[in-house]
This record gives C-alpha cells, sequence and structure tokens, in this order.
C-alpha cells in the first residue's frame, strides 16, 4: 500500500467521492463558524471593529502562498514521476489560489484604508502579494493557451519551478527595495507577541476552514478535469470508429 | 557554436532582422515620458533611472519572439536540436545573440538617452555598468518564455506576460545601482545581487529553456 496507488484515476476518482461530501460540510462549517467566531469577537481598542478582518484576510494569504507550494510539488511530481492526477491537481488548484491572492489583496486594502489611511501602499508584502498575483495569472493564461494536454501540464510544470525561483527572489528583492508598513507574521510562537487568545482561536478555526475549503475545490475541480479527459478520451474513439 | 552565433547575427542584422529596432523603440519611449511627466529637469532627474531601466526592460521585451519563432516555422529549430551540440548550448548562444543585437545596443545607447532625461554625470558610469550586467540576464530569461511560447499562434502576448514578472529582481537591482550611483551612495551591494542573479541565471535558465523546447518540438 503506497500513496502512489491514488495516482490512479480510477482509484482517484474512487476515493475522493467518497471523501468530498464529508470535507465539504467540514469546510463549510469551519469556515463559516470561524468567520463568525470572529465577528463576535470583542473590538480591538486601537483598531475598533476592522480586526474582524483578520480572520478573512489571514487564512487567505496563507493560502495563497500554500497553494503555489502545492502546485511547486504536484507540477515536480508529474515532471518526475508522470502522474496524470498530479498534473490536473495542480491545474485545478491555480484559480483557487489566484482568487486567495486577490482575496488577500483586497480585505488588505479594505483593512489598510482606516488603519493605515490608504488603499495600497508599496509596502514588501503587499508588492510580493501582487507579483504572485502575476505569477499565477501567467500560470493560467499559458494552461489555457496549449492545446495538447501533456505539452501543456509539461510546459507549465517547467514554468511552475522557474516561477517559484523568481516568486522567493523577488519576495526578498522588494525588500531590499523599500521598507515595510505591514506588521511581522501574524502567529508568533513567543508568548506576548502574539495576539490575544479570543482573536487566536477563531483564527485557527477560520485558517483551518480556509485549508479544507481549498481541498475541496482542488478535488471537485480535478474530478471535473478527469472527467472532462475521458469524455474527451470517448469523442476521440468515437470519431475513429 | 561559433558557426550557429554568425548565423544568427548575420540573420539578425541584415534586411528585415528588426537589428536597431530596439534602440528605436528605447528612444520613443524616452521621449515620450517628459511629455508625459512635463519638461521640467527637476521632476525628470529623480526618475530617470528607472524610466531607463523600465525603457531597456521593455525593447528587450519586443524582439524575444524572434529568437526561436522563425526557426521554428521554417523548421531550422529541428535541425538544431537533433544537431551534436546539445539543445542547452544552443538556447544559450541564442540568447547570446539577442543580447549582442539588443541589450548591446542598448547599453551603447543608454547614456545618449540619460541625457534626455537629465540623468545626472555621475550615474551614467553606474547605468551603463548596471545594464552591462543586467542585460544579460533579460535575454536569457526571454529565451525561456521564448521557448515556452514557440508552439503557440498567439504566443506575444503571453510572452509578455510570462516574461515581465521575472524581470522584477532585475529591474530592482538595476535600478537601485542607477539611483545609488545618481546619489553618490554605496552602489555596490546591489550590484553584487545584480551580478548574482545573472550568474545563477545564466547558468541555470537554459536547461528550463531547452526542457520547453524539447516539449515544444515532440
Amino acid at each position: 500500500m503506497s500513496i502512489w496507488e491514488y495516482a490512479n484515476p480510477v482509484k482517484f476518482m474512487r476515493v475522493s467521492g467518497a471523501v468530498l461530501p464529508w470535507l465539504v460540510a467540514t469546510a463549510v462549517i469551519c469556515t463559516t463558524g470561524g468567520v463568525a467566531w470572529g465577528f463576535l469577537t470583542p473590538e480591538d481598542y486601537r483598531q475598533g471593529s476592522t480586526v474582524k478582518i483578520v480572520f478573512l484576510h489571514v487564512p487567505a494569504a496563507m493560502m495563497a502562498i500554500n497553494i503555489w507550494v502545492m502546485m511547486l510539488v504536484a507540477s515536480l511530481i508529474w515532471l518526475i514521476r508522470r502522474h496524470h492526477v498530479s498534473a490536473l491537481a495542480a491545474k485545478a488548484a491555480a484559480p483557487v489560489g489566484a482568487v486567495m491572492t486577490l482575496i488577500a489583496l483586497a480585505t488588505g486594502a479594505i483593512w489598510g484604508q482606516p488603519m493605515w489611511g490608504t488603499w495600497w501602499e508599496w509596502d514588501p508584502r503587499l508588492t510580493s502579494f501582487l507579483i504572485l498575483l502575476l505569477f499565477y495569472i501567467g500560470y493560467i493564461a499559458l494552461w489555457s493557451s496549449i492545446e495538447d494536454a501533456d505539452s501543456a501540464a509539461d510546459l507549465t510544470g517547467v514554468l511552475c519551478l522557474v516561477g517559484s525561483v523568481f516568486a522567493l527572489l523577488s519576495r526578498y528583492a522588494v525588500m531590499f527595495w523599500n521598507q515595510g508598513l505591514h506588521q511581522g507574521a501574524s502567529l508568533s510562537v513567543a508568548e506576548g507577541e502574539r495576539m490575544s487568545a479570543v482573536y487566536r482561536y477563531p483564527l485557527y478555526l477560520s485558517m483551518l476552514g480556509f485549508l479544507l475549503l481549498f481541498l475541496a475545490l482542488v478535488l471537485i475541480r480535478t474530478r471535473t478535469e478527469i472527467r472532462r479527459r475521458r469524455l474527451a478520451a470517448l469523442q476521440a474513439r468515437e470519431m475513429r470508429g | 557554436m561559433l558557426a550557429l552565433l554568425k548565423r544568427d547575427l548575420t540573420l539578425a542584422t541584415r534586411a528585415g532582422g528588426g537589428f536597431g529596432l530596439a534602440v528605436a523603440f528605447f528612444l520613443i519611449l524616452c521621449a515620450l515620458v517628459p511629455f508625459g511627466v512635463g519638461p521640467d529637469s527637476e521632476a525628470l532627474r529623480p526618475i530617470a533611472p528607472g524610466i531607463l531601466w523600465v525603457g531597456a526592460l521593455l525593447s528587450s521585451l519586443l524582439s524575444l519572439d524572434r529568437i526561436f519563432a522563425l526557426d521554428h516555422e521554417d523548421g531550422s529549430l529541428d535541425l538544431l536540436a537533433t544537431a551534436p551540440i546539445p539543445l542547452e548550448g544552443v538556447v544559450a548562444v541564442k540568447a547570446f545573440a539577442h543580447w549582442i543585437t539588443t541589450g548591446l545596443p542598448l547599453v551603447v545607447a543608454a547614456p545618449v538617452f540619460g541625457l534626455l532625461l537629465h540623468l545626472p554625470g555621475e550615474a551614467v558610469f553606474w547605468l551603463i555598468l548596471s545594464l552591462l550586467i543586467g542585460t544579460p540576464a533579460l535575454s536569457m530569461l526571454g529565451a525561456f518564455g521564448a521557448g515556452v511560447t514557440v508552439g503557440l499562434r498567439r504566443g506575444g502576448l503571453l510572452l509578455s506576460l510570462l516574461v515581465l514578472p521575472l524581470y522584477i529582481p532585475t529591474l530592482i537591482f538595476g535600478t537601485e545601482v542607477t539611483r545609488r550611483g545618481a546619489e553618490a551612495a554605496d552602489p555596490f551591494t546591489p550590484m553584487l545581487f545584480l551580478g548574482g542573479i545573472t550568474a545563477g541565471v545564466l547558468a541555470l535558465v537554459p536547461f528550463a529553456a531547452a526542457a520547453a523546447l524539447r516539449v515544444n518540438l515532440r
């Protein structure tokens, strides 16, 4: 029994089909629960009610980065072991990641307006998210413009590898370029630096919800892609026959 | 490899090769900026390094699709792929030829265009140096983008979308060198970063570009 067995589309479809309803249910519960619980938290003494954006902003930002990492891993698996499910999962994850990046940028702008007095600031964190969004857009555009499925998977895989290196490089290059307005890490391990438990636990729940939501969306989208492949194969057979 | 370099240079400089087009584009860009910003030299001086670098970036973007597209159309790319020299070497030579025909003229022309934008005299040396160090990375990254999009019918627009984000680190450090040169600050730290990026790109990107080309030639 190895994890690679799930690279078989038939097995993947069976397992993911069984898991999916549960995953969707828990994702909905955790996300709405986390955001609703966050909405009921007391107002921050300095930031007032705007602090509640954190329950959307931080999970979305976390997922935006981690989805790219997941795409990188999936692309590597495709390039090395040539499992089609892996390539399709990377394809399925990209639009979700782009939307997460957009959510993080938009909620950040809405939060930044009352707090910093500006919708946008060329701060290193904000700038690197904008750059990340550009990489997502390029990746999605490349997928959609190549007709042959295997070439598309190969080329986007290579692009994902190169893009990862340059996204990371840009992340540190912009720190050199401008000093920041954004606060440091939101979830520090050190006591005293981290936010109080009132905010922390709803945030954990919301982050878990976003993670499950992402998994559910990727499974759904990957299943759609597999079905689309099967349909194309059937149609091709019909044409020949 | 020398023969390939000579062939590419000849093709680029003969009629229809588009040689010098990048410099002309660069000139237009530098001439347009004062119309947008105003002719005030106090307003132009601080943005001159950035304009020159962004201009160099866009000008080198202009001729990227030519690196492989024409060879792909007439089939010579297939011959090159089966030639005894490795495809990585082909990519490197073609990127080098692209740099000689677009990057190098930009480096030579940049000081003159700097005058148009009131770039301070002491920054000119740093501008030339940073362009000289940075533009090879632009050509090489462009070759990667061209390799990825070579088989596509509407590759041109996609090519810029893919390549421009990759140019960001080079742009940041290149502008920083020139800006610090203009302000008589220490330009060596960003220059080392710039050199590091170029060295890394030259060493690694040919492999990625060759991998993309192999997929497209399959």
